[in-house]
């Protein structure tokens, strides 16, 4: 574990890795960190996903790992050229809290649960399983991603260090 | 977003006098309630990509306590008054006489009293700027959050995430205590993108 790549996915980004590579992105509130691995291949991609659905993107040129279906297949695109199959892939999730827990009767302020459901529905689309998920809530979560393991790290402040 | 971008520097200058004028009242009753001279900052306005805004109090993964309203009125945006762990501890102890615990679970009379704080500052804030432009502000009650500075202020920039990846802020940090050290204080007002024309139009300032 010493010179392992740590890879870092920021917010509304995404990035892949493979071998003993490791995906990281922190802060996750609302917004739900998306992994897909192939464990066969040993490659894995993450997105720091911020957005349910780019239908309601007003920008100019769209940042798809910020949304949730459009990040999903870009990662799966980019994850194949890195030579994962899409069949043997599977996902895990964090991330999807209400950070404050008043704010819940305004819509754009259950973005997160709203994001998460969103996920899902994209990865059913691709019949990717979730393997795991740690999502909801009203804390927020760092990941990391071991490629070499196909573990996942998520860490927050009150709950410490889970495994999933 | 792309009108974001163009921002000129007459128009930069006004929402820093906004942030000013919001904080300096802010301030103000901060002063008050803790009788101590407060010392503020020359505002930081910036478009901001997402990954930089936390770190003006530390990074995103910083542990901080934050009071979020939702403003409400003819200019819609988020506010976030953010305060280090350190400096919510020394607050609480100078103007209530509340102790927090080690860890992060906060006390119903630590939690009401820390949002009321919050509501003060940011009452006084909106109201200022209120009496400025003219417009209708107010915000809304007040939610707590101790967490990752990262994962709180997100919560910010959903409305921004739809039009790019950055967001315009008006970051003002208050410093109170003699040796500027005893409480550290940010606010975060993050205007919706809609509403910057109308905070421009109501202070005079000419759309380009």
């Amino acid at each position: 574990m010493t010179r392992d790549m740590c890879v870092k996915v920021g917010m509304a980004d995404m990035n892949v890795s493979s071998g003993t590579g490791i995906l990281k992105t922190t802060g996750l509130g609302s917004c739900v960190g998306v992994v897909l691995y192939d464990a066969k291949t040993k490659v894995a991609g993450m997105a720091h996903v911020m957005l349910p659905s780019s239908e309601i993107a007003r920008e100019g040129r769209l940042n798809t790992a910020k949304y949730a279906d459009t990040a999903i297949p870009e990662l799966i695109a980019r994850m194949t050229e890195l030579g994962a199959s899409v069949h043997r892939m599977e996902a895990k999730l964090a991330g999807g809290a209400q950070m404050f827990a008043f704010a819940a009767n305004s819509d754009s302020m259950r973005i997160g649960p709203r994001n998460v459901d969103s996920c899902r529905e994209v990865l059913e689309r691709y019949s990717i399983p979730v393997k795991a998920e740690d999502t909801g809530g009203h804390h927020g979560r760092t990941i990391e991603f071991y490629c070499a393991t196909g573990v996942m790290l998520v860490r927050s402040v009150q709950r410490g260090v889970k495994e999933i | 977003m792309d009108a974001l971008n163009q921002f000129a520097e007459l128009q930069l200058d006004v929402l820093k006098e906004v942030g000013n004028i919001g904080a300096g009242h802010a301030a103000t009753a901060l002063s008050k309630l803790l009788g101590k001279p407060i010392d503020m900052q020359v505002p930081q306005v910036n478009l901001l990509p997402f990954e930089q805004i936390a770190e003006s109090v530390g990074g995103s993964e910083q542990v901080v306590l934050a009071v979020f309203f939702r403003v409400v009125g003819d200019a819609p945006g988020n506010m976030f008054f953010i305060l280090p762990l350190e400096s919510a501890k020394r607050l609480l102890r100078s103007l209530a006489g509340i102790e927090m615990q080690e860890g992060t679970e906060l006390t119903e009379m630590a939690v009401s009293a820390l949002s009321e704080i919050g509501n003060i500052l940011a009452g006084s804030y909106l109201a200022s700027l209120a009496d400025l432009t003219l417009l209708q502000l107010s915000p809304t009650v007040p939610s707590l959050a101790i967490d990752m500075a990262g994962a709180i202020l997100s919560y910010g920039l959903i409305q921004f995430g739809q039009m790019g990846d950055r967001a315009m802020l008006i970051d003002t940090t208050l410093f109170a205590g003699e040796d500027d050290v005893e409480v550290e204080g940010h606010f975060f007002f993050i205007p919706d993108p809609e509403s910057f024309h109308r905070l421009f139009a109501a202070l005079g300032v000419p759309p380009q």
